[in-house]
């Protein structure tokens, strides 16, 4: 097989997001969540719940197993059986994500989507997110608006905020986590081909990084194969993350 | 038997300045485009506008109609900003309540159910609470003595839904995936108007779909408007996907070249200039 490409190491860092995740819903945004959450359910973790993206619940080759309309989603969300791998336009140290507006709210100089579910989301269920282009204006120090709740403000809210998690932020350079005393970010790993100090320099906050960084793993070959041949045959992996070479 | 078949200019007649409003679907699924364009044709201004935003957002925001809006998001689904909702918050033109999704249902939920709140572990430690100093939040009577945002009841004095079906009287069926929330903002308004694809006897209704699929009930409709490809450039399953190209169209148009093509006349003036447009590339 060819050598892996950038957008398959990152397909691995975002399918081990629902590894051990037991048979809750995956609800991956983003094309290379959706290919991560199909490689995921398609190998170790079959209890995986999918969705075609709209109402129905289906499995890896498309059959329907259920019905999941909006109205029944937002329940599934509340009940907590779910791990969302959600955008981000804006993240900071602690994990506040913002997908509103660039700038003052009250007159934005950029109007994104507006804060949708990611507040509801974050109270309760995992949520992890997923950053095609990892640089300064995406890891900033303070988000502009607060829509996922990051672990400096669920402190605030210890009742309300039990259920709140951010496992991990996936990046085309690696892998974060908040696995550090106050929650800070943290670099988990570095996809193949990528320093330390090209990290630090696309991040616009101060960046936990231990004395040893692991690599992101390297897919199977069982894996590679379901990615390329099965899952994602017209390659739309690539369209997020470009193929590039390296060094 | 009441029948309650009107004209979309009918329905809009009924409806008045500085109303608030519900607009059904989900973003570019399913919206009452018709009874939208109906109203960019009145001189209806001054709108609290309720949605799940789409295009019927955007077209009242760039049209100047909508003093606040309450919303989640505004999205144009295949193409994620909505360009004219962008351009309006850009040069901060309209007044926002914006809250979370689940936040959103919860407020139709209090409204249907003619409650003044219900509690929703959402918002809470987001800059939703920043943004809406108006949001209070309750804190449970019971052991837990957990708290949450009571979200406001988010009644209207009208809605407007579209379907897939309808009989003159006002039951209203979906025959697509989802039902959205069309019958928690009938439930939700002291009027709605309910557009359909087509008006059927009610015996066609249940006769190759199931009675689940009967959304909207007759008790909460006011006006029954037959309106074919009324969602249009929206989505509308089974009878037909969203129209990409056209949407496209919209969103890289200036809207006063758009407005002028597609909006200055009449339903039909409408339809057929789509049909025109349609062999046209964009």
């Amino acid at each position: 097989m060819s050598a892996v490409s950038r957008a398959e190491y990152c397909v691995i860092a975002c399918a081990e997001a629902w590894r051990d995740a037991g048979e809750i819903l995956a609800s991956p945004m983003g094309l290379i969540p959706s290919v991560g959450a199909r490689l995921a359910r398609s190998t170790f973790s079959p209890d995986l719940l999918l969705t075609d993206g709209e109402a129905m619940l289906v499995a890896p080759d498309g059959t329907v197993e259920g019905w999941l309309p909006y109205r029944q989603h937002l329940t599934l969300v509340t009940g907590g059986r779910r791990h969302v791998m959600m955008g981000a336009s804006q993240i900071d140290r602690y994990g506040n994500q913002n997908i509103s507006c660039i700038g003052d709210w009250t007159r934005p100089k950029r109007q994104l989507l507006g804060v949708r579910g990611a507040s509801v989301n974050t109270l309760n269920n995992p949520t992890s997110y997923w950053i095609p282009r990892h640089s300064r204006r995406v890891f900033v120090e303070r988000v502009d608006l607060v829509c996922g709740v990051g672990y400096d403000h669920a402190a605030e809210h210890p009742e309300t905020a039990r259920f709140h998690r951010v496992p991990r932020v996936v990046s085309d350079l690696g892998v974060f986590d908040f696995t550090t005393p106050d929650h800070s970010m943290r670099l988990a790993s570095l996809h193949p081909g990528v320093t330390v100090d090209q990290v630090r320099e696309a991040t616009g906050f101060e960046l936990t990084v231990p004395d040893e960084v692991p690599y992101t793993r390297e897919p199977t070959d069982r894996e590679l194969e379901l990615i390329r041949e099965v899952i994602d045959p017209g390659k739309t992996r690539a369209r997020e993350v470009p193929d590039r070479e390296t060094g | 038997m009441s029948d309650k078949t009107m004209s979309a200019e009918e329905a809009v007649g009924r409806l008045e300045s500085g109303m608030t409003l519900g607009i059904g679907g989900w973003g570019s699924r399913r919206k009452p485009m018709a009874l939208v364009r109906a109203l960019l044709r009145s001189q209806i201004t001054d709108l609290t506008v309720i949605s799940y935003g789409g295009p019927d957002v955007g077209m009242l925001a760039a049209a100047g109609r909508i003093r606040k809006l309450v919303t989640a998001f505004v999205t144009l689904d295949s193409i994620p900003l909505e360009p004219h909702y962008r351009a309006a918050r850009e040069r901060g033109a309209l007044d926002l309540m914006e809250i979370d999704e689940a936040m959103f249902l919860w407020g139709l939920r209090a409204a249907a159910n003619r409650l003044p709140f219900l509690p929703v572990r959402a918002g809470i430690g987001s800059d939703v609470m920043r943004v809406n100093p108006g949001l209070r939040t309750v804190t449970s009577p019971y052991e837990d003595g957990e708290t949450f945002v009571a979200v406001p009841a988010l009644r209207m004095d009208a809605a407007l839904v579209h379907v897939s079906r309808a009989d003159r009287r006002g039951n209203g069926q979906y025959l697509g995936p989802d039902p959205y929330f069309d019958d928690l903002f009938c439930e939700a308004a002291d009027t709605a108007y309910v557009s359909c694809e087509r008006i059927v006897d009610t015996a066609e209704l249940t006769k190759e779909a199931a009675p689940q699929t009967l959304l909207v009930k007759r008790h909460t409709v006011t006006g029954v408007v037959e309106a074919p490809n009324g969602a249009h450039f929206t989505s509308c399953a089974p009878d037909y996907g969203r129209d990409e190209a056209f949407q496209k169209r919209y969103a890289t148009t200036p809207w006063a070249q758009f407005a002028a093509r597609f909006l200055d006349g009449d339903e039909q003036a409408y339809q057929s200039a789509v049909r025109s447009a349609a062999g046209e590339a964009t």
